[in-house]
């Protein structure tokens, strides 16, 4: 039985390994078709990693439609600028607000004249300038969803307890994630005198992590954590919260280390001070670069089955995607245990106290 | 002739599979030895293999 298996299971890598090699041939000829197949789909990976200001959930590159709705444009350009992003047309057309024009280059929005010209300088960057822009961008958009969604569940997890002693609902999931938390990343790293103060910052940042990954992994085609300006404010949090909150033998480890004799003590200072900005780095590109590397590789396999175009590798390339999004699922909740465990020992570090011995 | 940067982004990539594989299989002893200190080993084991991955993805990102 098994090794009846292993012969089909090594028929049908040789029949994929043939093909490949096949296509791998072809290539060296180029046919306009694949190049322009192959350009699609890194087009469609790097749309789906970039913010954009519509929600589009998929588009029918024949007809050229666009499926999905658009979200408000809040531009700061001499006053409040208020407009659909439905006037952008996906980057197609320039939009008129008060006399104003804006046109989309690279999800960037630039005022520009009637016609919507961009010009670049010799850095590739549009001349044109760029208004602050606040808009609700789909980033935006799953972040308010995702607080909404948190204060239901919790609200509601809250209230529950006030009926009796066991929580009903939702909170039956959470409660045990909740009790995780605080008994095995909370009081282990800071102490039980003084987990308190910081467990919101850590469940709250918990949850908005894991919840934000889930829904990176929907059909939603959202990256809202693989986007570095998300985890750098997270990451900026978690610093402002450590500087805040050390105590004068945080300070001391770090510009004076006791126990070490002073020319060690002039070296080791810079090191430590830049492991206090190192720190929160590591923390906002592990984050980053985890979440966005899986999604790079999630999006090519699938892209691969258009690549492929036969029945036995796109077939396996879906087992091989599907497989993917399981260690994906994995990444999700990891990510945000990681970055919280990280959070705690950074905050454990900044209120230890130490004895004289030390 | 000039070695491209993403060679080197390889090497460091390998560095750090080494390293978070040599992480994984002594905490797999240490959980054999003491099966009891799971918990903590598991712990100490994530932590030291995420920062090791965050110089991986450093490199990956500095080409």
């Amino acid at each position: 039985m098994q090794r009846n298996f292993l012969a089909k299971f090594l028929f049908i890598t040789l029949l994929i390994f043939s093909t490949t090699v096949k296509a791998q041939h072809e290539e060296h000829e180029g046919t306009p078709e694949e190049v322009s197949l192959k350009t699609k789909i890194k087009e469609s990976i790097n749309h789906h990693l970039l913010d954009s200001h519509d929600f589009t959930f998929f588009s029918d590159s024949e007809t050229g439609k666009h499926y999905g709705f658009s979200l408000p444009v809040i531009l700061w350009d001499e006053g409040i600028q208020l407009f659909s992003s439905s006037k952008f047309h996906h980057g197609e057309t320039v939009a008129e607000n008060n006399g104003n024009y804006y046109k989309l280059y690279h999800n960037k929005i630039y005022k520009t004249d009637v016609d919507g010209t961009i010009t670049l300088d010799d850095h590739h960057h549009p001349t044109q300038v760029k208004p602050l822009d606040f808009s609700i961008t789909k980033s935006v958009l799953m972040i308010i969803i995702t607080g909404i969604l948190m204060f239901l569940a919790f609200a509601g997890m809250a209230k529950s307890f006030k009926k009796g002693p066991i929580v009903t609902g939702a909170g039956r999931f959470l409660e045990p994630i909740i009790i995780y938390i605080r008994d095995e990343i909370a009081i282990p790293n800071i102490g039980i005198h003084k987990y308190k103060k910081y467990m919101s910052y850590l469940l709250t940042v918990f949850f908005f992590v894991w919840f934000l990954n889930l829904f990176g992994l929907t059909p939603l085609g959202v990256n809202v954590t693989g986007n570095i300006a998300i985890t750098f404010a997270l990451a900026l949090i978690t610093f402002i919260i450590t500087q805040f909150s050390g105590n004068k033998n945080y300070w001391k480890h770090i510009f004076w280390m006791p126990g070490v004799p002073v020319p060690m003590k002039i070296i080791l200072a810079p090191i430590e001070l830049l492991g206090v900005i190192i720190k929160p780095f590591a923390l906002m590109i592990r984050l980053y670069a985890n979440i966005m590397a899986g999604h790079i590789v999630l999006m090519s396999l699938i892209g691969l089955i258009f690549v492929f175009q036969n029945w036995i590798g796109s077939s396996l390339t879906f087992v091989l995607a599907f497989a993917i999004t399981m260690i994906e699922l994995l990444v999700a909740l990891l990510q945000a245990y990681i970055f919280t465990m990280l959070s705690a020992l950074y905050f454990g570090f900044a209120v230890e106290e130490h004895d004289e011995a030390h | 002739m000039e070695i491209p940067a993403i060679v080197g982004a390889g090497l460091v990539v390998i560095g750090a599979g080494i390293g978070i594989g040599r992480i994984g299989g002594s905490a797999m002893d240490a959980i054999a030895r003491q099966p009891e200190a799971y918990g903590k080993i598991q712990t100490a084991m994530l932590i030291a293999a995420a920062l090791i991955e965050g110089i991986g993805f450093a490199a990956l990102f500095a080409v």
